[in-house]
């Protein structure tokens, strides 16, 4: 932890000048990746780009505001199916991106609402029975969801004469960028300390006039819209979706992304994200032992090191940095 | 009305499985505050543990048996080796419940790793095709034995929950942890036991649902659900609230799907369970206690 002297210095993202040089190289290593890596590693850095978003979304709702919810690949199926109809018709991908977040954060606000007077395992089990709800919903509905054939999107062209692999990732890092850029500036507001004081008490938080009402579905609504821009993104670079893409399982993946990066961290979110993607490409001889590389991760993560990935980083780092004194 | 009277006893056999389902988690909830996401996936393990005794030509009687014990085991075990730990390095509730997830993506894991993931037929002593009529129903004889076995069972864990010294335990226990502590009641023992009599009524629901589906690892994913819509119904942390909330779901969702469309007949369930828990987020018969700052 360091002194922070002034309110200046704590907004700040980034601290020390060192940490500085080392972000700097951080990411000119993200933007020179397409022009040294494999085809193969752009295209796995490009899913976890499109993922990490959703998972800073799931990762506001869980860690920061401290409601547990089951429900997010029913966001993620709205978000891309918003995005696919609209898309469909012919109106420019910024519209539909938008669109599919906006309409993925109004069905946040609905499922907000019983989180307003449920708490924990209820909850879990709300917006869980509402997942399940729309999946079903749109494995019934073939107006929506183009039924078990899919439905077919238009891939972006690639621009500037790059090839297509090349262009999809920076398209997807630029917007990845964005929104984690978003998302720090959402938590260090008076917005992400309401969400913190909800998640430590929220009694106590609405006695010290946190309006608990508006921050709890501020909440649910950022989350989803993340999730839902998640989903559209997803669309936009496989240019297929169907209802199968976004089963229980789908939500159980980005709750598990948040619980190994981290609770309550934004980097944390990257690192799961980049761990949920990572870890099928490298078991995929073994299909059937990925959940239990998750499931195993799980149980070391909550029982050693319950603020995960992102934990053991910020220990690692603070060794480093006091090394050899520790 | 011979219609509805057929959908409303096909609905009590499934009811019955949802029921057993619901109490198994309702007796986890009660007693540790913990939902347990595992427990479909404990269920899977202790049924796929019985198909391979069965395929190893055991007699179905001895299998059955083997099998439950198997998944009473598995979730003791885990609750010593993983729940116990983590309490003590004083885990959150939320942070339980994710360890049961853990589990449960672990069971799901192996079982489709050892078990295969193509769907098999499960061999059963009572048959899906035999059927009795009663009146102008007709009841096929695996539904009644479903319906039989879950009051039979129902009745026995009301008689020990009831009726026993080790009910009466596992009743303070839940009640008041630290006064049972008090009292001299080996509450982790008691605990431990709460956790293998869930799954033993879990894996009885899945072996009973087995032979009506057909197996696969993901065969109770949809069921446990279903047997989490019921627990809440009823009321997570009352154990009659779990059975009556068991039979009205399964009755509710056999008639949703006769009567208006047997394509929402599962999202039918989720709907339920968002409604209770908006009017009466306590459940049927449940009694949640107020929380203070």
């Amino acid at each position: 932890m360091d002194l922070i002297e002034s309110y200046q210095e704590e907004l700040q993202l980034i601290r020390k000048p060192w940490t500085r040089v080392w972000v700097g190289i951080f990411v000119l290593l993200l933007l020179l990746l397409p022009w040294y890596a494999p085809e193969h590693i752009t295209y796995i850095a490009t899913i976890i780009f499109i993922y990490s978003i959703g998972v800073q979304g799931q990762n506001l709702l869980i860690g920061y505001t401290g409601q547990i919810s089951f429900g997010q690949a029913a966001f993620l199926a709205i978000g891309a199916f918003t995005f696919g109809h609209i898309a469909r018709v012919g109106i420019p991908w910024p519209i539909g991106l938008l669109s599919g977040g906006l309409a993925a954060g109004a069905f946040g606000l609905v499922v907000g609402f019983p989180s307003l007077r449920l708490k924990g395992p209820y909850l879990a089990i709300a917006t869980l029975g509402f997942g399940i709800a729309v999946y079903q919903i749109f494995l019934n509905f073939e107006v929506l969801s183009g039924g078990r054939m899919g439905m077919i999107i238009t891939k972006l062209s690639p621009l500037f004469g790059l090839p297509r692999i090349t262009f999809n990732y920076y398209f997807n890092f630029l917007i990845a960028l964005v929104f984690t850029l978003a998302m720090y500036n959402i938590i260090s507001s008076y917005m992400g300390r309401a969400f913190i004081a909800i998640r430590d008490n929220d009694i106590a938080a609405e006695v010290i006039g946190v309006n608990l009402t508006r921050y709890k579905l501020l909440s649910f609504a950022i989350s989803s819209f993340y999730t839902g821009i998640q989903g559209g993104l997803y669309g936009l670079f496989i240019g297929y979706l169907e209802p199968n893409m976004f089963t229980f399982m789908e939500a159980i993946t980005l709750f598990v992304a948040v619980i190994i990066g981290g609770l309550a961290s934004v980097e944390g979110s990257i690192m799961g994200a980049a761990f949920v993607i990572l870890v099928p490409q490298v078991f995929s001889a073994y299909k059937e032992m990925v959940p239990v590389v998750y499931g195993v991760t799980i149980l070391i993560v909550l029982i050693f090191e319950p603020f995960g990935l992102y934990g053991r980083w910020f220990k690692m780092r603070l060794y480093l940095r006091n090394w050899p004194f520790r | 009305m011979t219609q509805f009277l057929q959908y409303a006893i096909s609905g009590l056999a499934t009811g019955s499985i949802y029921a057993l389902v619901a109490l198994g988690l309702a007796l986890i909830y009660r007693s540790t505050r913990i939902l347990n996401f595992a427990h479909g996936d404990i269920t899977t393990a202790g049924t796929f543990f019985a198909f391979t005794l069965l395929g190893l030509n055991l007699h179905w009687g001895l299998a059955f048996i083997l099998a439950l014990l198997f998944g009473s085991a598995l979730a003791i075990v885990f609750y010593f080796s993983v729940l116990v730990p983590a309490q003590r390095r004083e885990a959150t509730q939320l942070g339980q419940i994710i360890l049961t997830l853990g589990l449960g993506l672990i069971l799901q894991g192996l079982v489709s790793y050892f078990g295969g993931t193509v769907p098999q037929s499960f061999p059963f002593p009572l048959s899906d095709t035999k059927i009795y009529r009663i009146g102008s129903v007709v009841i096929s004889q695996l539904s009644l034995g479903t319906f039989g076995i879950g009051l039979f069972a129902s009745l026995l864990f009301y008689l020990l929950v009831q009726k026993t010294r080790l009910g009466l335990a596992m009743r303070a226990t839940s009640e008041n942890l630290p006064a049972a502590q008090t009292m001299g009641i080996p509450t982790r023992s008691i605990l431990a036991l709460s956790w293998g009599l869930a799954a033993l009524l879990g894996v009885l629901a899945g072996l009973f649902l087995a032979p009506a589906l057909l197996l696969d690892p993901f065969f109770m994913l949809e069921p446990f659900l279903k047997g989490f819509a019921a627990a809440i119904l009823g009321g997570l942390n009352s154990l009659p609230g779990a059975i009556v909330g068991g039979l009205i779901l399964g009755v509710a969702e056999s008639l949703a799907g006769g009567f208006v469309s047997i394509a929402f007949k599962n999202t039918f369930a989720f709907l339920i369970i968002i409604l209770v828990l908006l009017v009466r987020p306590e459940g049927l018969l449940g009694t949640e206690f107020k929380e203070r700052v």
